[in-house]
C-alpha cells in the first residue's frame, strides 16, 4: 500500500502563519504543473517494486487553483504510470475556491475527498490570519461540496488564537460538528519563525497565546469531538470511525509514498528525500531533465526514533512486538525505567503489546516520545 | 653602567586615564621602539588586557634618553591598575625611587588612584603630576590641578599637562623623570639583595622573573637563592628588558631586569621575595613580602561532567602563569567533580573564566562567589569556611567571623545620598568624609567583604551614572551573624546554590533566589518545589508548574525527519542539564546567584 502526494505550490495570498512552500504569483503555475508530470514519469520506479497506489493526495498551497485540465492531465500521467487501486483521491481546498462547477469538475477528474482548508467560522480570526475566504463561505463550501456529490469530507480547524476566554473556539467546533463533516484535523496555531506572525511575536507586536490556553482549548476539542462521535485516530486528527484519513494514516505506519512538485517530501521505506523549495529552481532543474533532489538516509536509531513519535500519536499506539521482530529492540527493557516513570506518572498504558498515549499524555506527546528515543 | 644615571620609575593612573598611550609615547620618543614595532598599547601584549583597557600583568621596560648631553637609563615599571591586584603594584611601587602620577584631565583623581598614590608616598617616591589628555574638549585641567595640588601639595607649575595621543609634553616628562626622580642608591659590593616585582610565563623558557637590585651584582651562571621559599637556582641567563630581551653578563644595584633559571611553575616565584647568592647571602630580606592571600572564593565545574580531566589540565596550565589563582578539588551532588577556587577579586575570577575559554577552549560553571569566613568552634580553635560545605553545624560553633575591609568612593557630590545608602544596604558604616574640591567627595566606610565581592562596583557605577571609583583594603576578620541558605529542588538540596549571607538578609536572598530560579528552571512534566531554606526552616518558596503541553500540532510526510531531529536536538539539550533528584536543572541556573537583583 503507497501513496502519491502532488505538492502544488501556488497560493492567492500567503496566511501569516503558513511556512509551507508557496508562491503567490502564478507566473510558472502552467509550466510547473507540466514538470510536476514529467517528474511523475521520471520517477516512476522510486517505490519499491511491486506497491500499488491506493492513495492520491494533492497538497498545499492551494490545489483548488487547478483547473480541470491541469487536474486531469496529473491524474492520468499517474494512471499510466503506476500500478493503481485507488482508495482514496484528496484534494486541499479553500472555501473561496468551490463552487458547482469547480466541484463537478474534481468529480469528473476523480477526486472523492476533499479536505478544506476553513481553519474557523470567525470573520477576525479569518482575517487577523490572511486567509482568502471569509466566514460565510466556511458555512457554505460544506453544504456545497456535499450536494455536489462529495461524501468524504474533512475539514480543518485551528485553534489557539489568543483570547480572553475559549468562546470563540467553543462556538466554532459547536458549527463545524453542526455541520458534520466526517472529519476534522484540528492544529494549535503554531507560531513558526519564517512567517508574518513569527516576525511579529519576535518585533514583540504579537503576544501568541500561552500554552495552559492551547492546552486547554485542545482539551475542549477532545471533549467536542468525542462526543460528537469522532474518534481521535491521531494528535490532529478526528474522525467518525469510516471517515479515517488514508493517506495520512500511511505516512503515521511507515509506508512508502512518493512526493512530486517543489518542496514535496519522498519516503522509499528506508531513506527519505525532499525535492527542492524553489519554484523556479524546481522548473529550471526538470526542463533540463534534471532533478533537484536530496536523500536523507536514515539508519535503524533513526527509523526507529520516527516510529516511536509517528506511531505514538495514533490511537494504534507503538507496536513493541513490530520494534522487537524488525529492529530487535526491546524497548520495554530498554527503556524500564522511562516506562515506569511515564506510565506511573499516566500518560501511557501498555495494552496488548502497544504502547499508548492516555488522554492527557496526547498532550505531552513530543516529551513521552523524546523520553523513549534511542 | 654607573647608578647615577638611572631612574627607575612607575606610572600610577586610573583605568582610562591613558597610562598605556603615554606608556606607548615614552617608547616611541626614546626611540625604545621604531614606529614600525609599534604596536597601539605596546606594554599591554594580552589579548584580554588590551580588550579590558586594564594592565593584568606588569612588566618593566628600559630606555636611554640623552638629557643635557649626557645619556641616562631609565626604568619603566608597568603597574596594574585594578584593585584585585595592589599587592602585586604594591612591590612594583618598591621597584622605584620616582613615580609618575597620571590624571585625566576632564575626569579628575579616583579612589584607585589615590591609594597607589599614598603606597608611593609610603615609599618616598618621588611624585610628578602629569595631566593627560588636555586636548580633549570636555578638559578641565584647571580644576584638576587645583585637587591635584591639593592631594599631594605641589605647586602649579610641577604639573606637566600632556596628551598622549597628540604626543605633548612627552619631553616635559621624560626631562621631569631625570631631574626631579633620584637615583638609586646601593652598594655594589654588598651581598646581592634584588626583589621580585613580577613574573611572566614563557611557554619555551620557564618563568621569567622580573627583579630589581637595592645592592650588589649578579652575573650570569651565579648560584642563587629565593629566600622565602628557601629554593635554589642557576641564573642561567640575566639581561635588560627592551622590546626584547638583551642579556648580560653583569646587572649591578639600581638596575632591573630579567633572570631565567629553569623554573617551570609560576608558584615558585613569589612577587615581592628576595634574590641572593647561595654563598654569600644578605643579611635582610626585603621588607613588606607578603604570600599572596585569595579574597574570593568559588566552584567552578565543566559544563560537560566528562570534561573535568581537561579541566584539571588547563588550570594546571593556568597556574603555570598565574600563581595567585589556587584551586583544590570539589565534589557537588549537583555539578559533579570541579574545583573551590580562590581569586584575588572579582576581575580575578573573571579573567580567569575567560582566560579558559579562551585559552582553553573550555566552558565553565561558576557557583557563588564568596569569601573566607572562619568558625571559632567550641574548643576555641578557628576553622577555615571557604564554602558553604564547610560551614560547621551551628551547635559545634561560638561564633562565626568575616572579613572586613576598609572601603574607600570618590564620588560626585550630587551622588552622596544614594552611595551612602547602597553601602548601608550593604551592612557598611560610614567612617569618614572629606570633600576634596566642592564638587568632588571621598567616602570612607567599613564593609564586610563579602558585600562587595559582587554586583557591589556595578551598583556603585548605576547609582553615580559611572562617575564614582572604589578601592578597599583588608582590616581583618568581624563576627558576624552568618548563617548558610540552602536551596531544594523538591526536597533535594542543590549543594551548587547554597551561600554563606548575614542572618538579615536571608530571607530577601532567599526570596529572590527562589524567584530567579522560577524563570530559569523550565516547565517539566512535573510539578517543581523551589526552596530556600536555613537548617529545616522553609523560608521562601516558588512553584514551576508541570508542562501542560508539549506536542506539535502537524506531524505529516514532510514533518517526520523535521520533528525527530528536533525532538533528539531537544534532547540533547537536555543532556547537558544537571540532574537534581528527578529535576532537570539548566546551566544558567547555577549562575543565577549572580544575577540576582
Amino acid at each position: 500500500m503507497a501513496g502519491i502526494y502532488l505538492h502544488i505550490p501556488f497560493c492567492k495570498k500567503a496566511c501569516h502563519y503558513c511556512d509551507f512552500h508557496f508562491s503567490t504569483s502564478s507566473n510558472l503555475m502552467e509550466e510547473l504543473i507540466h514538470q510536476i508530470g514529467k517528474e511523475l514519469v521520471f520517477r516512476k520506479n522510486y517505490l519499491p517494486e511491486g506497491e500499488i497506489i491506493e492513495s492520491i493526495y494533492f497538497g498545499g498551497g492551494t490545489p483548488s487553483l487547478l483547473s480541470q485540465s491541469q487536474l486531469s492531465y496529473l491524474m492520468d500521467t499517474i494512471h499510466a504510470n503506476y500500478p493503481v487501486k485507488l482508495r482514496e483521491v484528496t484534494l486541499e481546498a479553500n472555501p473561496d475556491d468551490l463552487n458547482d462547477a469547480k466541484l463537478t469538475q474534481f468529480l469528473s477528474c476523480g477526486i472523492d475527498r476533499l479536505s478544506i482548508g476553513i481553519q474557523s467560522f470567525r470573520n477576525e480570526v479569518l482575517t487577523f490570519y490572511n486567509r482568502a475566504h471569509n466566514a460565510e463561505e466556511s458555512l457554505q463550501c460544506i453544504e456545497l461540496a456535499r450536494n455536489a456529490g462529495f461524501a468524504k469530507l474533512s475539514i480543518d480547524l485551528m485553534y489557539g488564537f489568543p483570547s480572553l476566554d475559549h468562546t470563540g473556539w467553543e462556538a466554532d467546533l459547536r458549527t463545524a460538528l453542526d455541520l458534520d463533516p466526517g472529519h476534522i484535523s484540528s492544529y494549535a496555531l503554531t507560531i513558526e519563525p519564517r512567517t508574518a506572525l513569527g516576525t511579529w511575536v519576535k518585533r514583540g507586536t504579537f503576544q501568541p497565546a500561552s500554552d495552559d490556553f492551547v492546552a486547554e482549548e485542545f482539551e475542549i476539542l477532545q471533549d467536542a469531538t468525542e462526543a460528537a462521535g469522532y474518534i481521535q485516530y491521531e494528535i490532529s486528527n478526528f474522525g467518525k470511525p469510516d471517515a479515517f484519513a488514508l493517506h495520512n494514516t500511511n505516512y503515521w505506519t511507515g509506508a512508502p509514498y512518493l512526493g512530486v512538485g517543489p518542496s514535496a517530501h519522498s519516503f522509499d521505506g528506508t531513506n527519505r528525500g525532499y525535492n527542492v523549495s524553489n519554484n523556479s529552481g524546481y522548473v529550471r532543474a526538470l526542463r533540463e531533465g534534471k532533478l533537484v533532489f536530496e536523500t536523507d538516509n536514515l539508519n535503524a536509531e533513526d527509523r526507529i526514533n520516527e516510529y516511536i513519535l509517528t506511531s505514538l500519536r495514533t490511537i494504534w499506539g507503538t507496536d513493541l512486538n513490530f520494534l522487537e521482530t524488525t529492529y530487535q529492540v526491546n524497548l520495554i527493557e530498554l527503556k524500564s525505567a522511562e516506562l515506569n516513570f511515564l506510565s506511573k506518572s499516566g500518560w501511557v498504558s501498555i495494552q496488548d503489546g502497544h504502547l499508548i498515549l492516555s488522554r492527557k499524555g496526547k498532550l505531552l506527546a513530543d516529551s513521552v516520545a523524546a523520553k523513549l528515543f534511542l | 653602567m654607573n647608578m647615577q644615571k638611572i631612574r627607575n620609575f612607575c606610572i600610577i593612573a586610573h583605568i582610562d586615564h591613558g597610562k598605556s598611550t603615554l606608556a606607548d609615547r615614552l617608547l616611541q620618543f626614546t626611540n625604545t621602539v621604531t614606529d614600525r614595532e609599534m604596536q597601539d598599547q605596546l606594554l599591554d601584549n594580552m589579548d584580554l588586557e588590551r580588550e579590558r583597557g586594564i594592565t593584568i600583568k606588569s612588566h618593566a621596560i628600559q630606555m636611554k634618553y640623552t638629557y643635557k648631553g649626557e645619556e641616562y637609563t631609565l626604568n619603566l615599571i608597568d603597574t596594574p591598575g585594578h584593585v584585585d591586584f595592589s599587592y602585586e603594584v604594591s612591590r612594583s611601587i618598591a621597584a622605584c625611587e620616582g613615580a609618575l602620577l597620571i590624571v585625566d584631565a576632564s575626569q579628575g583623581i579616583e579612589a584607585q588612584t589615590i591609594s597607589n598614590l599614598y603606597l608611593a608616598i609610603g615609599q618616598d617616591l618621588e611624585i610628578i603630576p602629569v595631566l593627560n589628555k588636555i586636548d580633549l574638549p570636555g578638559a578641565q585641567p584647571e580644576v584638576v590641578a587645583e585637587e591635584v595640588m591639593d592631594l599631594i601639595g605641589c605647586d602649579r607649575e610641577d604639573i606637566i599637562l600632556a596628551s598622549g595621543k597628540e604626543g605633548l609634553g612627552i619631553e616635559d616628562i621624560l626631562n621631569a623623570v631625570v631631574e626631579k626622580v633620584p637615583a638609586p642608591k646601593g652598594d655594589e659590593e654588598a651581598p646581592l639583595q634584588a626583589m621580585i616585582f613580577d613574573s611572566v610565563y614563557n611557554p619555551f623558557r620557564g618563568v621569567e622573573v622580573i627583579f630589581r637590585i637595592f645592592n650588589g651584582t649578579i652575573n650570569k651562571g651565579d648560584k642563587i637563592k629565593f629566600v622565602n621559599t628557601g629554593k635554589e637556582y642557576e641564573a642561567d641567563e640575566i639581561g635588560i628588558l627592551g622590546i626584547q630581551q638583551k642579556p648580560q653578563q653583569t646587572m649591578k644595584a639600581g638596575n632591573v631586569g630579567y633572570l631565567i633559571s629553569g623554573i617551570k611553575v609560576a608558584k615558585e616565584v613569589k612577587v615581592g621575595d628576595t634574590i641572593t647568592h647561595v654563598k654569600r647571602p644578605c643579611p635582610a630580606t626585603i621588607q613588606g613580602f607578603e604570600n599572596v592571600k585569595p579574597m574570593v572564593f568559588a566552584g567552578i565545574y565543566p559544563v560537560e561532567t566528562t570534561d573535568f580531566e581537561e579541566l584539571r589540565a588547563s588550570m594546571e596550565k593556568l597556574q603555570l602563569n598565574d600563581a595567585s589563582l589556587v584551586w583544590e578539588p570539589e565534589t557537588s551532588a549537583a555539578l559533579g567533580f570541579g574545583f573551590r577556587c580562590g581569586f584575588l577579586g572579582m576581575l580575578h575570577m573573571e579573567i580567569i573564566q575567560e582566560r579558559l575559554e579562551r585559552e582553553f577552549d573550555m566552558t565553565v560553571i561558576t557557583t557563588v562567589p564568596s569569601v573566607q569566613f572562619r568558625a571559632m568552634m567550641n574548643n576555641d580553635q578557628y576553622k577555615i569556611v571557604n564554602a558553604p560545605s564547610d560551614m560547621p553545624e551551628p551547635t559545634l560553633f561560638k561564633h562565626i567571623e568575616e572579613p572586613f575591609v576598609k572601603v574607600s568612593i570618590i564620588t560626585a557630590a550630587d551622588y552622596v545620598g544614594p552611595v551612602i545608602q547602597l553601602c548601608m544596604d550593604k551592612r557598611g558604616q560610614l567612617k569618614n568624609q572629606v570633600y576634596l574640591t566642592a564638587e568632588r567627595v571621598e567616602l570612607t566606610f567599613e564593609m564586610p567583604l563579602v558585600e562587595i565581592v559582587f554586583d557591589f562596583f556595578d551598583k556603585l557605577k548605576t547609582i553615580s551614572r559611572g562617575y564614582a571609583s572604589l578601592d578597599y583594603e583588608l582590616i581583618g576578620f568581624r563576627a558576624s551573624h552568618m548563617v548558610r541558605l540552602d536551596v531544594m529542588l523538591n526536597g533535594e538540596p542543590v549543594d551548587a546554590l547554597s551561600a554563606i549571607v548575614h542572618r538579615d538578609k536571608a530571607y530577601e536572598w532567599g526570596k529572590r533566589l527562589c524567584e530567579k530560579l522560577k524563570e530559569l528552571v523550565p516547565r517539566q512534566m512535573f510539578e517543581i518545589a523551589i526552596q530556600a531554606a536555613i537548617g529545616a526552616k522553609i523560608i521562601a518558596r516558588e512553584t514551576v508548574k508541570a508542562l501542560r503541553k508539549n506536542v506539535l500540532a502537524k506531524c505529516y510526510g514532510g514533518d517526520i525527519s523535521r520533528k525527530r531531529k528536533l525532538l533528539e536536538k531537544q534532547k540533547k539539550g537536555k543532556k547537558r542539564m544537571r540532574q537534581v533528584g528527578n529535576v532537570e536543572v539548566p546551566q544558567e541556573a547555577f549562575m543565577a546567584v549572580l544575577k540576582l537583583d
